[in-house]
């Protein structure tokens, strides 16, 4: 049987009054590679940042790689890497010198040639500041390659790129595949999302309204009861 | 690289990179001098009565600017977030904002006093003393500074807020600081400098041992 890398049980998040998770359990398996599927607002970004630890739940449990998010964070982040809709970088700085403090707090040693990966060798040295807002996705796509994770969590990683960015993350979940890291990623590009990924769940209005086989993903959301 | 010392670099190099706000922080405070030295008006005896404590009150208006400015390039693309994802340690890169804040500080205290010294005629030969009281009293805004500059970042009336709630928690030091460098200023025939400094040393401990724990609870969700 394999291992989960994630898996929740009656997960609850709300902002304010109003939920924006409730009462989500799912479990994917280590190595996997899923798709976070949903209309806008049903959750996907917040589940995904309750499992890197950027947002605490309010209900239930969660546990990454093994670890509870709730009382053992630090061994979660050392495990995740967080591909977010902001870009975690230093404006004033340059991509090289964003990358080496990434590499300075991780404790290894920045590679410079994962800028050449993603495209950006000849603004290295130029200011994130006045970068495109594709040129900052692959610049934080960059960094989430430094990390080095078992777990990749992807919010929405094509929003912003080109045409050559899309195969750049194509090829870069391939990699993670191949080296046997889980992937989730929200994604509102199905069919792309139905060509890479195992397996899927479908959020709605905050809830788990369905998972199984990334293939069989259906294209019209069933309907759930409304969140409390 | 220590977490410290990786987050001090971080922040010297931020402080580097966006100098020129430095320059602005610097002539706000010169201003400040300056129009405070209106209100006394043409007596030289009573400027210099009163140099020291214009000094201080000049570097904490312009210590709320900076102390403002040395969070926004963290919250504009959540750069705090991700370094504490990456994991970073809260405490490490809490004590490495507030060492950059203080020598920020210190530099501007420092480059106030001959503004000081012309607009106020209050000189001192006692040099090295009056800046290691400077580099204690930003050590006394810093430190809280740093930590309520964090607690503001994300709300919209920060500018407001900021100093409503740093400039209560710093009169202490504030006074401490304004009685040592007074004493510099216009003479101790009682011997009190050594106290005030004491008492000054006293409350930067204070605060750089609570602010560092405390700021987690406040970077975190």
């Amino acid at each position: 049987m394999t291992a989960l890398a994630v898996e929740t049980i009656g997960l609850s998040r709300r902002y304010g009054r109003r939920w924006a998770l409730s009462d989500v359990s799912l479990g994917v398996p280590e190595g996997s590679v899923v798709m976070l599927a949903g209309r806008n607002g049903s959750g996907k970004s917040t589940l995904l940042r309750v499992l890197a630890t950027a947002l605490r739940l309010d209900h239930g449990s969660a546990r990454v790689a093994g670890h509870d998010v709730r009382t053992e964070r630090d061994f979660v982040r050392r495990k995740v890497a967080l591909l977010d809709h902001h870009s975690f970088h230093y404006e004033a700085l340059s991509a090289c010198e964003n990358l080496e403090i990434a590499a300075s707090f991780l404790g290894c040693p920045s590679d410079p040639s994962l800028l050449a990966r993603v495209g950006l060798e000849a603004r290295a040295d130029d200011p994130v500041s006045g970068f495109s807002a594709g040129m900052r996705k692959r610049l934080a796509i960059a960094r989430v390659l430094l990390q080095d994770a078992a777990i990749v969590l992807l919010d929405e990683p094509y929003g912003e790129l080109d045409p050559p960015g899309f195969e750049l993350l194509d090829r870069v979940i391939s990699e993670l595949r191949a080296r046997a890291a889980t992937v989730i990623m929200a994604t509102h590009l199905v069919e792309r999302g139905r060509a890479l990924c195992d397996r899927a769940l479908l959020l709605e209005e905050g809830r788990l309204a369905w998972s199984g086989p990334a293939s069989e993903m259906p294209t019209e959301t069933p309907s759930v009861s409304a969140a409390p | 690289m220590s977490p410290f010392l990786a987050a001090l670099r971080k922040d010297l190099l931020l402080q580097w990179r966006t100098r020129s706000q430095l320059v602005a922080v610097f002539v706000f405070g010169a201003s400040a001098l300056l129009l405070f030295s209106f209100a006394i008006g043409p007596n030289a005896a009573a400027l210099r009565q009163h140099a020291a404590g214009f000094l201080w009150l000049a570097l904490l208006l312009a210590s709320t600017l900076a102390l403002a400015d040395s969070f926004e390039s963290e919250m504009a693309e959540r750069a705090l977030e991700g370094l504490l994802l990456l994991p970073a340690d809260p405490r490490a890169l809490y004590y490495g904002k507030a060492v950059a804040n203080l020598l920020q500080l210190a530099l501007l205290g420092a480059g106030l006093v001959p503004v000081m010294v012309v607009l106020y005629d209050a000189g001192t030969a006692r040099v090295p003393s009056l800046l290691g009281i400077i580099l204690l009293g930003a050590a006394g805004l810093s430190a809280p500074g740093t930590l309520y500059a964090a607690m503001t970042a994300q709300l919209r009336a920060r500018n407001t807020l900021l100093p409503l709630l740093l400039f209560p928690l710093v009169v202490p030091a504030l006074l401490a600081a304004v009685k040592a460098t007074s004493l510099l200023i216009l003479g101790d025939p009682m011997g009190q400098l050594a106290a005030w400094t004491m008492l000054l040393v006293a409350f930067d401990a204070i605060y750089w041992s609570l602010c560092g724990l405390v700021f987690e609870r406040v970077v975190e969700d």
